[in-house]
């Protein structure tokens, strides 16, 4: 593929993922973070945000196994993975969290237990679009092209 | 406007935001509230519940009344007719009574006649009486029988005895038809005649049937006899005739019938005149005409025969009383019956009673009826009302919702455009798409302000508007005031300055933002309409009698001459630029009092809680129209509708102005002149600074000037005294001892002076700044020459650096003379700030921190760059992610960033002494959060503080340990925001990072 195409890709790629919501803006000031000193910060933000929802996601689920389920906890977890979900910019999870909190605090188990399977849910969509967005990335670079600014009109 | 004020904007935006949220929160529970209150007051109240009564009672209680009326009447008026009837059952009686008197006494006086003409007539032989006596004693004993129209007494004369009786009298027998009278078993022929009757005589009256009758009833009786009423002859009257038996022997004791029948020899009558006798009695009674009396015999019951009476029955039918009356008949009844003349007359008292009663009660009832309707009005228009009245409070409470939500709605996705817009503007763009784009930025601010004027306006209007506490130093906050507009004035060539008195306190508590706020909306509004000259924002103690009454005299000392000054075109005017101002205020002849004044009263109120300030913005603008004064301070209301469309704006910003001075206790107000200038001046009140409350906020100063400028030596060379003192404040605020020469001239000469007067410590000035007016104004030629002066006054072995002052941006040809005239080591551009000033002088002297000062508008990520180049960072978050990316931003900035993942590690890391230059804080982390651990770090410092203090002066600086420590925290509210500052943080940035925010927080610590 001519890396001209490709990248013309990764943008509509790109624009696509921040017109339906996967992420929003500070995804755009990660990316901006990224420059020839700091050349895989965002791959590497990322995968360690992967790393850590992983586990957070086994914790969860976990956690609402119990018999009683210690809200505090989960709720601390949810937090964490609010937090780091907002500071990647993966939007729809942060909003999924949200809600999670909310049925934390109500200490609904039921609600939890559904929010869970959304936050997974989510995070498994994002999950496979930035995947698909680094692969993307990568054949570019690998055909000796450059990752385009994003055009911030969207 | 600056990129960097966008960024603040935006922040600013986003607190405002969340102000609007909670308030927005706060709303629900009111409302709720007034729905409770509703529900409450819905319960009916008793006349309510039985309103539909109300008519069907008051209809009830007037026939209720109607009906009492009525019996009132009738009982008054039974009462009146029992006394009627009682009246005329008295009357009757007594009529009767007299009647059945005057009777009795006449037929006495008959019987005792009777008796006389038997004793005389009969017993005395030859007869005593003869029909002259007769005649002659009736006439004359006449008034005895007043009844009794006249008497005669008739002879019983046998069939056999009547030729001898005709023969002895002379005359024949005749009967009641006057003639000869047939033969009979026996006569009765009058022999004596009272006079009145006496056509009777010779008339035999057993041929009348009624007489007849009569004398054979009297003479079985042997009592008076009555006959029944017949018209009696001679007379149209009704009578009767009353007939007595004379016997002529004496009889025994019990006398049978048939003894009287044998011994009765004659017959003595009189003939009653009933009617002519009634009449004669009833008039001689009172109340003769109210009754009408009839006499009737009743000896026949089924036909009583009417003896006295008016036939016509006009009367009273309805009552009549009966009496009875006794005329010593037995056999014969008679009964008088009365009835009055009229009807009972109507009882108008029992009327009028029986009215005024119902009139009343219908009164009383319809009062009652009108208050309890009056109740369920009043009541129903106060249901109505409360509605109303709640549904007004909804109103207000939607509007207050809609307008928060509504501006949170335009506020965020606005963030978001001029957010977008400052990144954009950050990338390369052609020149094109750059005002395209700066454009829209300007746009999106105006658009922004707008909403922030508008819900400042609501928020005031609500009065939810507080202004916090918080400690904060006026002259920083100018300074960035003046930085706001520097470059808009700087592009009109107005000549922007700021002067704080010496007297104003560093620091005091009270609502810098809205301090900041005012000031920038009246700067705001002078540079908009002001084409030339000069816009002066000063700040002194407001000791209102002491100073108007200076400024009084000194006008009444100046008058003349002032005078003259206004009135000469080409003159200058001893203002900031030399341009007329609408008033002299800020004229050098005041300002100087002002100066000399607070000076002399050095530490008078040191000791007062208050500080009040009196702040001017004096500028030479268009002026507001006189007409359009009054209205300056109103909401939505320009001078005229064509300033709009000229200049932009809402008019809605001097109203919040107005609204905000006021909050602060000061008032506002203004002097203006069409096309001479406009000056505004408020004063606020604020709280003094207890010395040691900020000591531990000593870091956050905004008096963070660099010091090592202390002790240098200036001149200033200005002609104009007031921008001098401006200059002459903000070099002293660095430190610098300022001298003011009026033109180069003058200040070499002092300098040689100096020079000569004390030769050992040559005093020079190590800085000259030259104002470029007085540059300009025809001295430049002498310049180099001076300077040469200065090089062979020997003592130069350190040139003074020669600073030129400049309005506007130098032209090419202007950069190059000034180069050639010698000013090589800089030009600093006005509008003049502390801190830029001592940016320029480090680069000048080349002291201090290596720094890039070019820039004196800090712009964006460079200005960042400048900022955490080489700092030292501790960030410290449990969140892995937003750890990296935390570090990941600040190191694209330069910073050297260090990672930790507790509060406790942090602790850890920042064990005095250290060398980290700040801390980013994540707030909610386990184990120990955000807010502990600054508290912590706060503990140490103090004490780390404390003991070298105590332990070596000299070591003080270096003692003031206070580590700049930032919240990182996702949710960006107040209540979050005073527990970060109340735990001893210095400011918060809003997570994930974002440039303009982080600059926003960073900017505070490290001020270029």
């Amino acid at each position: 593929m001519e890396v001209g195409q490709m990248q013309r890709q990764w943008v509509d790629y790109t624009k696509s993922l921040f017109l339906e919501g996967f992420l929003d803006g500070q995804f755009l000031q990660l990316q901006q973070l990224q420059d020839e000193s700091n050349p895989d910060f965002v791959v590497e933000v990322v995968s360690l945000f992967f790393e850590d929802s992983e586990k957070l996601l086994n914790d969860l689920t976990r956690a609402l196994e119990q018999p009683t389920v210690d809200f505090k906890r989960v709720d601390a977890h949810v937090h964490q993975f609010k937090g780091s979900s907002s500071s990647i910019g993966a939007q729809r999870v942060k909003n999924a969290c949200i809600a999670f909190r909310n049925f934390c605090e109500e200490k609904n188990t039921e609600g939890c237990v559904r929010c869970v399977q959304q936050v997974k849910h989510e995070y498994y969509l994002v999950k496979s679009k930035l995947e698909t967005l680094f692969a993307l990335e990568q054949q570019i670079m690998a055909a000796g092209g450059s990752i385009p600014m994003l055009e911030l009109n969207f | 406007m600056s990129k960097e004020e966008t960024r603040r904007r935006i922040k600013e935006i986003g607190l405002v935001l969340m102000g609007g949220k909670t308030k927005m929160q706060r709303h629900h529970p009111v409302a709720v509230r007034l729905n409770e209150q509703i529900g409450a007051k819905k319960g009916y109240t008793f006349v309510q519940a039985h309103r539909a009564w109300f008519p069907k009672l008051f209809f009830l209680w007037v026939v209720v009344m109607l009906l009492l009326g009525w019996l009132t009447y009738s009982y008054m008026d039974a009462d009146n007719k029992v006394r009627r009837v009682e009246v005329l059952g008295s009357m009757c009686d007594q009529r009767a009574r007299m009647l059945q008197d005057q009777f009795s006494v006449s037929v006495n006086h008959v019987h005792a006649l009777a008796i006389l003409v038997s004793t005389f007539h009969y017993y005395k032989n030859p007869s005593a009486i003869d029909q002259e006596t007769f005649a002659e004693y009736t006439a004359r004993t006449a008034f005895e029988r007043p009844l009794l129209s006249g008497v005669a007494y008739a002879q019983r004369v046998l069939d056999s005895d009547r030729e001898k009786f005709e023969n002895q009298h002379g005359w024949t027998i005749k009967t009641m038809g006057k003639e000869p009278s047939p033969n009979r078993d026996e006569y009765a022929p009058v022999i004596f005649s009272q006079e009145t009757v006496s056509y009777i005589e010779s008339l035999d009256m057993m041929s009348g049937e009624e007489d007849r009758e009569n004398i054979l009833r009297a003479r079985a009786t042997g009592k008076a006899v009555l006959t029944s009423p017949f018209r009696l002859l001679g007379s149209h009257h009704l009578g009767v005739v009353l007939t007595f038996p004379v016997y002529k022997s004496k009889l025994p004791p019990n006398p049978t019938v048939e003894q009287r029948i044998q011994a009765a020899v004659g017959y003595l009558g009189g003939a009653f005149d009933i009617e002519s006798l009634v009449e004669n009695l009833l008039g001689q009674l009172a109340g003769n005409q109210a009754i009408q009396v009839y006499v009737y015999d009743v000896t026949n019951t089924s036909d009583p025969l009417i003896m006295y009476g008016h036939q016509y029955q006009d009367g009273d039918t309805s009552l009549l009383h009966e009496s009875k009356l006794d005329f010593g008949d037995p056999y014969r009844k008679h009964q008088m019956i009365c009835r009055y003349h009229q009807r009972a007359p109507t009882s108008w008292t029992a009327i009028n009673t029986a009215f005024l009663f119902c009139v009343i009660g219908f009164l009383v009832g319809y009062i009652l009826y009108g208050a309890a309707m009056h109740i369920v009005k009043v009541e129903d228009d106060f249901r109505e009302m409360e509605e109303l009245k709640v549904r007004a409070e909804a109103a207000d409470v939607a509007k207050s919702q809609f307008l928060a939500t509504v501006s949170h709605e335009i506020r965020t996705p606005m963030n978001g455009i001029l957010g977008m817009l400052a990144l954009l503007l950050d990338t390369a763009l052609s020149s094109t798409q750059m005002d395209y784009a700066r454009t829209a930025q300007a746009c999106g601010k105006a658009l922004i302000t707008l909403i922030n004027e508008v819900l400042d306006r609501a928020k005031i209007d609500a009065g939810k508007l507080e202004l916090e506490e918080v400690p904060f130093g006026i002259r920083s906050i100018l300074d960035d005031v003046l930085s706001l507009f520097s470059e808009k004035s700087r592009n009109k060539g107005i000549e922007l300055a700021v002067f704080v008195s010496d007297k104003v306190p560093d620091i005091f508590m009270g609502d810098p933002g809205r301090f900041r706020q005012i000031i920038t909306n009246l700067v705001g509004n002078s540079i908009k309409f002001t084409e030339r000259g000069h816009i002066f924002v000063k700040v002194h103690l407001a000791e209102p009698s002491k100073v108007m009454i200076n400024g009084k005299s000194e006008t009444y000392l100046n008058g003349g001459s002032d005078e003259g000054v206004l009135t000469s075109d080409g003159h200058q005017f001893k203002t900031l630029s030399g341009c007329e101002a609408a008033n002299d205020w800020n004229s050098w002849d005041k300002f100087k009092h002002l100066v000399s004044d607070e000076e002399y009263r050095a530490d008078v109120v040191e000791a007062s809680e208050q500080v009040t300030l009196m702040v001017s913005v004096e500028d030479t603008g268009i002026g507001i129209p006189l007409a359009a004064q009054e209205r300056v301070f109103m909401p939505f209301m320009q001078a005229d509708s064509s300033t709009s469309r000229h200049y932009g704006g809402t008019g809605i910003g001097l109203s919040i102005s107005k609204c905000l001075v006021e909050l602060m206790g000061g008032q506002i107000k203004f002097v203006s002149l069409p096309r001479v200038g406009s000056t505004f001046s408020f004063t606020a009140n604020f709280r003094r600074c207890k010395k040691n409350a900020f000591s531990d906020m000593k870091k956050p100063n905004p008096e963070d000037l660099p010091s090592s400028f202390r002790g240098l030596r200036a001149i200033v060379v200005d002609g104009k005294l007031v921008r001098a003192a401006v200059t002459k404040y903000h070099l002293k605020r660095l430190g610098i001892l300022v001298e003011v020469a009026s033109s180069i001239k003058m200040a070499v000469a002092s300098c040689g002076r100096n020079g000569a007067a004390a030769s050992g410590k040559s005093i020079q000035p190590d800085i000259v700044l030259v104002e470029k007016d007085s540059w300009i104004s025809g001295e430049e030629h002498d310049l180099n020459v001076q300077k040469l002066d200065w090089k062979q006054n020997g003592h130069a072995f350190k040139l003074p650096k020669m600073i030129l002052l400049a309005t506007n941006n130098l032209s090419q040809a202007e950069s190059d003379k000034v180069r050639a005239a010698g000013f090589a080591d800089t030009v600093i551009m006005k509008p003049l700030r502390a801190s830029m000033v001592a940016a320029c002088l480090q680069e000048v002297l080349g002291i201090g921190k290596k720094r890039q000062p070019g820039r004196v508008v800090p712009n964006g990520s460079n200005v960042l760059q400048s900022l955490l180049c080489g700092k030292k960072i501790l960030v410290v978050d449990d969140n892995l992610v937003n750890r990296r990316v935390a570090a990941g931003a600040l190191k694209k900035f330069g910073a050297n960033v260090e990672c930790v993942d507790s509060g406790k590690a942090a602790l850890a890391l920042l064990q005095l002494p250290h060398n980290f230059d700040a801390c980013f804080m994540d707030i909610q982390m386990p184990e120990m959060d955000g807010f502990e651990a600054t508290r912590r770090i706060r503990q140490m410092e103090s004490k780390a503080n404390v003991e070298t203090n105590g332990g070596f002066e000299a070591l003080a600086r270096r003692g003031d340990w206070h580590l700049p420590v930032l919240a990182m925290t996702a949710d960006v509210i107040h209540a979050t925001y005073d527990e970060c500052l109340k735990c001893g943080m210095d400011g918060y940035v809003s997570k994930p990072f974002e440039e303009e925010n982080l600059y926003q927080a960073v900017a505070k610590f490290f001020k270029t």
